[in-house]
């Protein structure tokens, strides 16, 4: 627990926040027993989503106290809510006078519960912008204000999102096993949200870490691991990749002592055990490779052989040619520029960074002027300001030499 | 017209949902199918134009990929600083100026096709006899953050 808060601390306001991280750790469960007893998907999970609210406001003050059992109080405070809600609609939803004249059970929940609610948010009939949203709400427990500030929306438009997603989803049974792949898609789509996102404005990264943690306990899909791995250690250079001024710095030129050895060791781990299940996927290819940035001191120390070796298998997984381009700029450093330029050639011009890493591979052969040509050509292509603004600072900086 | 933008894509080539701006020139643009200024329009044309606009944002807010719609007046300035101390320099209106932005909406949508075929809905607003006005539109994609692949 102690690591997760520490994932999760925001500064200002630590305790409350460990608070509020840990009762959102409760949050699947909770909503696992309402629809455990047949509550509605859409209607639990504004009950729950309420309960947590009450919660937050009672228990998140410093004179606030939390009861014994948290998670059984939400479940009362959910379920009563739900009743009312349910009540209010009766009149023209007959159907769920039956759910709650049924006694309520005990809380009951199980693992399944948890990852039906993965599958359920992720589903294949919602749009990718519709399950990341559902996901942090119904999954994270996140309030629909938070996640609207996230992604930079209006309230409202998020509001919106999520009951139509919720609208799609009521209906889904879930008899069979949902498709892993698509929970995980999700997650990935959040972290990489948060990884370029202001963290201060909500930590989406920490977020997604959170869930594939919840997650991969559910499951013992390696390829769950895998992700968790993959963002371990991404996350783990998080405070070396940017200056305080908020622009990049490369993985060639990051302060190597910043990265968070921690998170590097769990990733590790996690990592070597998915391997170990001989069922190799794309998020473990993935996460090797940046577990093998992770394991050099300096970026001299790199194995750049093994790193290629590794994005030959996720070519073979996947075909994609961005993983192609990668590839390219990998060879690039394990056999010299002029192989990597080689690669490269090989490879569609209009893929996202492809003059960018001819840039840069240029410039590894000593040809500054192409290189300057071909970063100001990057930058006027970015697709972040970030990207443009590191792309145009090459550009200067290789015409300045030229100069001088 | 052109082609089309390359987009910040992760591993699997997926394009990330992503803010575009859909942008209305009232000068600068090519030509409209049924290019009839709108001051000879039928007020009941005007109407009808003005409610297809307000139904359009509604949809797209009930849809959950609404940001944000501004219209703009026409009677703008070119301003610039003329050195410390000193007040900025204004200059204009020029009617001349061959490039006039009437307004913008923007959309927060799952794709690049989604954010075209949003585009083509509203380049279809009712104009002179109640027929699609067929305007030409800009869309242009906000810049976004940058991915885990990038490094």
């Amino acid at each position: 627990m102690a690591r997760g808060a520490t994932v999760h601390g925001i500064p200002d306001d630590r305790h409350r926040v460990v608070d509020e991280a840990q009762l959102r750790d409760l949050i699947p469960g909770v909503l696992g027993v309402l629809v455990h007893r047949g509550a509605d998907f859409a209607t639990a999970e504004d009950a729950v989503q309420e309960a947590l609210i009450r919660a937050i406001e009672r228990w998140g003050t410093s004179s606030g106290e939390s009861p014994d059992d948290p998670k059984g109080w939400l479940i009362t405070t959910a379920w009563r809510r739900f009743i009312d809600l349910t009540r209010s609609d009766v009149a023209r939803h007959a159907r769920e006078q039956r759910v709650w004249n049924e006694p309520p059970q005990g809380p009951t929940e199980s693992v399944d519960d948890t990852l039906e609610l993965y599958f359920l948010c992720a589903h294949p009939s919602l749009t990718s912008a519709s399950a990341v949203a559902l996901t942090l709400r119904a999954v994270g427990g996140l309030t629909t204000r938070q996640i609207a500030r996230a992604y930079l929306v209006p309230e409202t438009t998020m509001a919106q999102r999520i009951s139509r997603a919720k609208r799609t989803v009521s209906d889904v049974r879930l008899d069979r096993r949902g498709d892993p792949r698509t929970v995980m898609r999700t997650l990935y789509l959040v972290f990489n949200e948060g990884y370029g996102g202001d963290p201060e404005v909500a930590d989406l990264a920490s977020e997604a870490i959170r869930l594939a943690r919840r997650l991969a306990t559910s499951t013992d899909d390696p390829e769950v691991a895998g992700l968790l791995a993959l963002f371990l250690l991404h996350h783990a250079r998080r405070p070396a990749r940017t200056r305080t001024d908020g622009s990049l710095v490369t993985l060639a030129d990051q302060d190597r002592g910043l990265w968070r050895r921690d998170l590097i060791a769990e990733g590790v781990a996690v990592l070597q055990a998915a391997l170990a299940c001989d069922q190799l996927g794309e998020y473990q290819a993935q996460a090797a490779i940046a577990a093998l940035h992770a394991d050099a001191r300096t970026a001299e120390e790199t194995d750049w052989g093994q790193i290629v070796e590794w994005y030959d298998e996720l070519v073979a997984l996947t075909g994609s040619p961005v993983v192609q381009l990668n590839r390219a700029v990998a060879v690039g450093e394990a056999n010299g520029p002029r192989a990597g330029l080689a690669a490269l050639a090989e490879l569609d011009p209009t893929l996202p960074r492809y003059t960018a890493s001819a840039a840069y591979l240029h410039e590894r052969t000593g040809d500054v002027d192409t290189a300057a040509t071909l970063y100001a050509e990057a930058a006027a292509q970015a697709h972040s300001v970030a990207e443009r603004n590191h792309l145009t600072l090459r550009a200067a900086t290789l015409r300045q030499q030229r100069r001088t | 017209m052109g082609k089309r933008p390359t987009r910040v894509a992760n591993l699997k080539g997926v394009i990330l949902v992503a803010k575009y701006l859909l942008l209305k020139h009232y000068r600068g643009a090519p030509a409209s199918v049924n290019d009839v200024p709108m001051d000879q329009w039928t007020p009941e044309e005007i109407e009808a134009h003005i409610q297809y606009m307000q139904d359009f944002a509604d949809r797209l807010k009930d849809s959950g990929e609404y940001v944000d719609s501004q219209a703009l007046a026409a009677d703008g300035a070119w301003v610039r600083s003329d050195g410390d101390g000193k007040p900025p320099v204004t200059d204009g209106p020029f009617a001349e100026t061959k490039d006039l932005i009437a307004g913008f909406m923007i959309i927060d949508v799952d794709s690049y096709e989604r954010a075209v075929e949003l585009a083509g809905e509203l380049s279809s607003a009712p104009g002179a006899a109640g027929e699609p006005i067929h305007e030409w539109l800009e869309v242009r994609p906000f810049m976004g953050s940058p991915t885990t692949v990038t490094e």
